[in-house]
């Protein structure tokens, strides 16, 4: 008993937390950027494998580690670009286009790591990203070594929920995004174009899911493994509604996925023998539907959310 | 300029023309990817086409792997008619071929005209039952299906797992996770003997064949296709909307579950828990490329086991990923819904200034 809430004051369980977070932080503010404008990106799962891919491959092949970041960045917003084009002008079906995207993504980078590494018995692996070492913060009480744990990837997620958070509030373009997903209408009105909108934030919103990917194989570990984003994505998706598509919310969102997530992989060690290690696993999931199922009632949903939008047609 | 007019019907031969269409941009789409390695394209191709059709022995594993396929595409067909996103197909599929081995690996005892029956029966309830859970939850709360549907999936195997690590391992099996095998009497029968393909190719065309009859020549099968046309209208009219979707997702799951036990009953004998390589989801392509249309459901999985069957024969060929199949799917799936456009609209080409 006591051994289950001594968990809550180790310093190792905290920064697990933030490193279980991080990847979900990206994929909730990509989505949530994606959903701001009105479209549902399912692609999600995919573009996470692509990013995780494309990211460790460039690393792998030399590029310097922040030069994988920007690759997999790169890659996503490609995704991006082919759902945006898809959904977008051409008003085609989000969810079935969403799933097409996952699998092509997802086919893509299993492909061409097949291509690149025919034979391998144990997956390559490349020098991640090193904990930061910033000798003040180091140094405090409690926090200063959760911090320490962490990698220059994490500080750019928090980064972008901040960058995210004024851009959609504080910002002509933020209010143009927020329009063209509540009232695409007005947006059109007002001279803007919904379609370059509408696209240009499917490719952002891409390119963070792909940061999301990325952060796995340079971050978290450092090696690609086939199946390792494992629903992640999905999840993300149950977060945004949570996290009623606002940054500072998903932001929590994610760390609370996070800590439930870091606590059941330590628990089993505990409880272990005693109850089957799948139940363990399977919360992070019920845990999303529960908190998706019970904020669904109130989701105050973008109102064009899913709908198509053809000029000089109401 | 081009103007896109919206059609009030689509003749039968232009969604055929789209399906088949796609297929092909599909494998020229597959080709750009392919060629970048340096591989062979078009020996590649032939290699593909000859180990799904180029003889009785691939053509009958071709015909193998559609019989899965036939279940998911229409769990999925059934479901997106009436726009309601069932991507649990996976999910339910192992509850299916759970149930199967719950009933017919020697918990009751009977002779093969009950026993098949039952595990049938059993096996379409658990999918039937796994995917009411979500339409509960979307008709009730409101909560999205698609995430509660693809979320169940990572849950049930994780399910899957327990069980075959626990009350359902066999121990006869050397430890490796594997269930009980299913009774003889439980067992669908074989086709031919000596190939692998099995009673389930029967079960799932006559499902197509019914299902086909029930969405276009019944009430509720009209109802479901005017909840899918549009639910709001559906509830003006008076129709009930809640009670057609909980068919449908009975429907669905049911039809998806079916698709476990055919693999379980017919194929495999006991379930492991890589049953399934991704059948749900192939399922979602399988109704698209069919325009959701239970008949052409057949076709469709018959066209994405070939491109799997013959991509495992090319791989082994020629050392070309097998990987190149979920491509050759991915790319079907996006082509022929841009294909799809054609049959919705008629494409006007206007001169600028005229319009």
């Amino acid at each position: 008993m006591w051994e289950a809430l001594d968990i809550l004051t180790q310093a190792n369980f905290w920064a697990a937390t933030i490193r279980i977070a991080t990847p979900l932080i990206f994929g909730v503010l990509g989505a949530l950027l994606c959903e701001r404008a009105g479209v549902l990106n399912l692609g999600i799962e995919g573009i996470f494998v692509a990013g995780a891919m494309s990211g460790w491959l460039a690393v792998y092949l030399g590029l310097p580690l922040w030069g994988g970041v920007v690759v997999a960045a790169l890659v996503g917003s490609l995704f991006g670009l082919v759902h945006g084009v898809l959904t977008v002008p051409l008003g085609l079906s989000q969810h079935v286009t969403g799933i097409g995207v996952t699998l092509l993504a997802t086919s893509m980078a299993y492909f061409g790591y097949r291509v690149a590494f025919p034979n391998v018995a144990t997956p390559p692996r490349i020098e991640p990203f090193a904990p930061l070492d910033v000798p003040l913060i180091g140094d405090l009480p409690f926090i200063g070594p959760i911090l320490a744990q962490q990698t220059g990837f994490t500080v750019l997620a928090f980064a972008c929920v901040g960058v995210l958070a004024f851009v959609l509030a504080r910002t002509p373009l933020g209010l143009a995004l927020r329009a063209v997903g509540d009232n695409p209408e007005a947006v059109e009105a007002q001279g803007l174009s919904v379609v370059a909108l509408r696209i240009g934030a499917v490719m952002a919103g891409s390119a963070l899911m792909a940061l999301g990917g990325a952060f796995l194989t340079l971050s978290a570990f450092n090696a690609f493994y086939f199946g390792m984003i494992n629903g992640r994505g999905w999840v993300c998706i149950a977060l945004t509604v949570f996290a009623s598509w606002r940054p500072g919310k998903a932001l929590l969102g994610a760390l609370l996925f996070g800590a439930l997530d870091a606590y059941q992989l330590r628990i089993q060690t505990i409880a272990g023998g005693v109850v089957p290690s799948q139940i363990f696993l399977m919360l992070p999931y019920i845990f999303s539907i529960a908190a998706l199922v019970l904020v669904a009632r109130r989701a105050d949903y973008p109102r064009a959310l899913m709908k198509p939008y053809f000029k000089g047609q109401r | 300029m081009i103007r896109f007019v919206p059609r009030t019907r689509t003749p039968v031969w232009l969604s055929v023309a789209v399906s088949i269409g796609a297929g092909l941009a599909a494998l020229a789409l597959t080709a750009i990817p392919l060629a970048l390695t340096g591989a062979p394209v078009f020996t590649a191709f032939a290699l593909m086409a000859q180990g799904a059709a180029g003889n009785g022995f691939a053509l009958a594993e071709t015909l193998t792997r559609a019989t899965p396929l036939i279940f998911t595409g229409l769990a999925a067909a059934v479901a997106f008619r009436a726009k309601l996103w069932n991507i649990g197909a996976e999910g339910q599929l192992y509850a299916g071929a759970l149930a199967t081995v719950a009933l017919g690996a020697g918990l009751i005892e009977a002779p093969s005209y009950v026993l098949v029956p039952l595990v049938l029966i059993g096996a379409a309830l658990a999918g039937a039952v796994l995917l009411l859970v979500p339409v509960l939850f979307k008709t009730r709360f409101g909560a999205d299906e698609v995430v509660v549907t693809l979320l169940l999936n990572f849950i049930v195997l994780l399910f899957v797992q327990m069980m075959l690590e626990g009350p359902m391992k066999d121990e006869m099996a050397l430890g490796w996770p594997q269930s009980a095998p299913v009774l003889d009497e439980a067992t669908l029968p074989k086709l031919v003997s000596g190939w692998r393909l099995h009673g389930g190719l029967v079960l799932a065309i006559l499902a197509a064949v019914l299902l086909h009859v029930f969405i276009t020549r019944t009430v509720w099968g009209f109802r479901i296709r005017a909840v899918g046309e549009n639910a709001r209208a559906a509830r003006y009219a008076g129709l009930p909307v809640g009670k057609a979707m909980a068919l449908v997702g009975l429907l669905s799951g049911g039809l998806a579950g079916l698709a476990g036990a055919s693999e379980v009953a017919g194929l495999k004998g006991y379930l492991t828990a890589d049953l399934s390589p991704g059948f749900g989801y192939a399922g979602i392509v399988v109704a698209t490329l069919a325009n959701l249309s239970p008949l052409g459901v057949i076709p469709a999985a018959l066209f994405v086991a070939g491109v799997f069957v013959g991509a495992d024969s090319m791989s082994r060929a020629i050392g070309v990923s097998n990987y190149l199949a979920d491509l050759v799917v991915a790319f079907a799936l996006l082509s022929v819904l841009v294909g799809g456009l054609l049959t919705r609209f008629r494409i006007v080409f206007v001169r600028r200034g005229t319009a």
